[in-house]
């Protein structure tokens, strides 16, 4: 025990002393929340489309109204043939093609029901997909107000009709920050723990540090603990910057308990600092842990569902992920920040993160040897 | 005289190649024991496997009388070890390398304080005790490296060519060092390359090819091989290596 406190009052000295490690330390969370949350904004704005009006009515004028009023869509042509609103699509000036056919308005009154035609450029698959979605949800929603609004509506005659309305709980404006932005914190705290902790011990092995170390009588887990409760510390401290610049830019406070939040926090920690130590057992360069450790990071970042959902990747593919720390912290990130939710509903990804982090710890100081063969 | 050092065959290759060869050889407390050789001559892998940093494949030795195979952690209590390599931490202080290496060998700050007083002032370098040792000449870091190396009062202290690339006076003033330890009992193993040194040591080991090819005094060798420096004894046998130095 005090041996521990000799060791981690010198890695404290040490990190205190590195002059690059605190400026990245303080300025890395911010840049990292400023900027990528503008790249993860998946709300599409602008999107391209060209109208034909075959019926130039009211109605017709109304709805094409009502989808330039609605901010997403840009009106980048307007004819009456559809050749020309394809040939536009074709050359890239729209995305979308709406097609109000000839006796829109007429059909609409008298036989309470009309068609539109949408076509869709779907070599921007996101961008056509949600355009699409947009324009069918405007088109539902103009179709609802006519027949508030309508004068003489035949009761009789009119159908009764079925809405789904969808709302979406916990980010009840699909607010994209909302979402990017707890996962951003975890790519953060990941890339600090694993990267420093790896390339800490690795730096001891090429400065000959390490040989001096293993020719005392220290324990081998004593010494891992003197190397892992350093970069705890400072994965909290970054967290909670983190956490601090979230509600400054983004007013995003988490809704659940911060007990809850850091308890989590730490059994994450645990598990990738466990990694990184693991890494660094296997590399005798810094190039070789940084490269190892790279690969690793890409991977858990890009499958742990920052961006898109684990749901919908291939079963396969979601039981590889059960054993990336990363995919359990964002969600219970997720979870806690945006529905508030307590310890009882994320026990089995904080038991997930605990497993994965003690099979690495173990990993590491068995692989840790203070005398080769 | 009780021997702190026994070796009997011990032995070490790896894979096909041999890199110590049956050494067998005793030393006693207090002595200040030379291990010369040619590079390659696995001068290195010995005392690697003596400091219970390297399993050995075959043979026995014992290290103020543990185990090399069973008892290497209990070894490491007894043995100060100094590397080719510098070993200090370049981006603390002297007085914070004194006292993070002390304190790992459970050195209370009460010790810790007096230990780095006297060393402070055996090395005079009570002014630089708040100085990086990145910041120290190369001659002060490895005498600063050897104090700390005995620091927590070994029993035995191994030297890997401690004065490797450092000028005379102050290979001189590391021999004094070394003097000072083994007078109050501290048995000195070191390699060297410089045959001056060698001339310091009570007695000598010369490695060839994995083997010890001689061991004695250097007073003994240099009669035994009719010369007056050990220069020759050692280009005698070194110049008989069939294998390629690294």
């Amino acid at each position: 025990m005090k041996i521990l406190l000799f060791l981690l009052e010198k890695e404290f000295r040490q990190i205190l002393r590195n002059k690059q490690m605190i400026p990245l330390l303080l300025i890395a969370p911010v840049i990292q929340l400023v900027l990528l949350p503008l790249a993860a904004n998946y709300t599409i704005k602008n999107i391209s489309i060209a109208v034909v009006d075959n019926d130039h009515s009211t109605f017709s004028r109304e709805l094409i109204s009502k989808i330039t009023a609605s901010g997403y869509f840009r009106l980048t042509g307007y004819t009456a043939f559809y050749n020309e609103a394809l040939s536009l699509v074709e050359q890239n000036k729209a995305d979308l093609a709406l097609q109000i056919p000839v006796n829109f308005e007429r059909n609409l009154v008298r036989e309470n029901s009309a068609k539109v035609f949408i076509a869709i450029n779907a070599i921007e698959g996101t961008k056509a997909n949600l355009g699409g979605a947009y324009l069918a949800s405007i088109i539902s929603d103009f179709n609802s107000d006519i027949r508030i609004n309508w004068p003489a509506a035949p009761a009789a005659s009119d159908p009764p009709q079925v809405a789904v309305i969808s709302s979406y709980w916990y980010n009840p404006f699909m607010d994209y920050n909302l979402y990017i932005v707890p996962a951003i914190l975890v790519t953060l705290v990941t890339a600090m723990a694993a990267l420093q902790s790896a390339f800490n011990i690795v730096q001891e092995k090429e400065n000959g540090t390490i040989e001096q170390i293993n020719v005392t009588p220290i324990k081998k887990h004593i010494f891992i603990l003197g190397k892992l409760i350093p970069f705890m510390v400072l994965g909290i401290i970054l967290f909670t910057l983190g956490l601090f610049i979230a509600w400054l830019l983004y007013g995003i406070v988490p809704a659940g308990s911060l007990l809850t939040l850091y308890g989590s926090l730490i059994i994450y920690l645990f598990a990738m600092l466990g990694f990184g130590l693991l890494i660094s057992t296997y590399s005798s360069t810094q190039q070789q842990a940084m490269s190892l450790a790279f690969f690793f990071i890409l991977i858990f970042n890009m499958m742990s569902g920052m961006f898109n959902s684990v749901d919908s990747m291939p079963q396969w593919a979601q039981t590889i992920v059960q054993t990336f720390p990363t995919s359990h912290f964002i969600k219970i990130m997720r979870m806690v920040v945006l529905k508030g939710s307590g310890f009882s509903d994320i026990l089995y990804e904080i038991g997930a993160m605990f497993v994965i982090g003690l099979i690495l710890n173990t990993w590491a100081v068995l692989n840790y040897r203070k005398t080769t063969g | 005289m009780q021997p702190v050092i026994i070796t009997d065959k011990l032995t070490k290759h790896f894979g096909n190649f041999i890199a110590a060869n049956e050494l067998t050889f005793e030393v006693d407390k207090g002595e200040i024991f030379g291990f010369l050789g040619a590079n390659g001559a696995g001068k290195t892998t010995a005392m690697r496997m003596l400091c219970g940093l390297l399993t050995p494949s075959s043979g026995k030795a014992t290290i103020a009388g543990f185990d090399v195979y069973k008892e290497t952690e209990k070894i490491k209590r007894k043995i100060g070890y100094m590397s080719q390599k510098f070993s200090l931490y370049d981006d603390l202080t002297v007085s914070e390398n004194i006292r993070f290496y002390s304190g790992i060998y459970g050195m209370n700050n009460q010790q810790i304080r007096t230990k780095t007083a006297e060393l402070l002032d055996e090395l005079q370098l009570q002014s630089e005790a708040k100085t990086l040792v990145r910041e120290l000449p190369l001659g002060w870091k490895q005498k600063l490296a050897f104090s700390v190396s005995i620091a927590h009062d070994p029993d035995i202290v191994f030297l890997d060519e401690p004065t490797g690339g450092v000028d005379p006076v102050t290979r001189r003033q590391f021999w004094d060092l070394i003097y000072h330890a083994a007078d109050k009992g501290v048995t000195i193993f070191v390699t060297t390359h410089y045959m001056d040194e060698a001339e310091y040591c009570n007695r000598v080991s010369i490695m060839v090819d994995g083997v010890i090819a001689a061991l004695d005094s250097p007073s003994n060798l240099k009669k035994q091989y009719a010369t007056d420096n050990m220069e020759d004894v050692f280009y005698e046998l070194a110049r008989k290596a069939k294998r390629k130095a690294d």
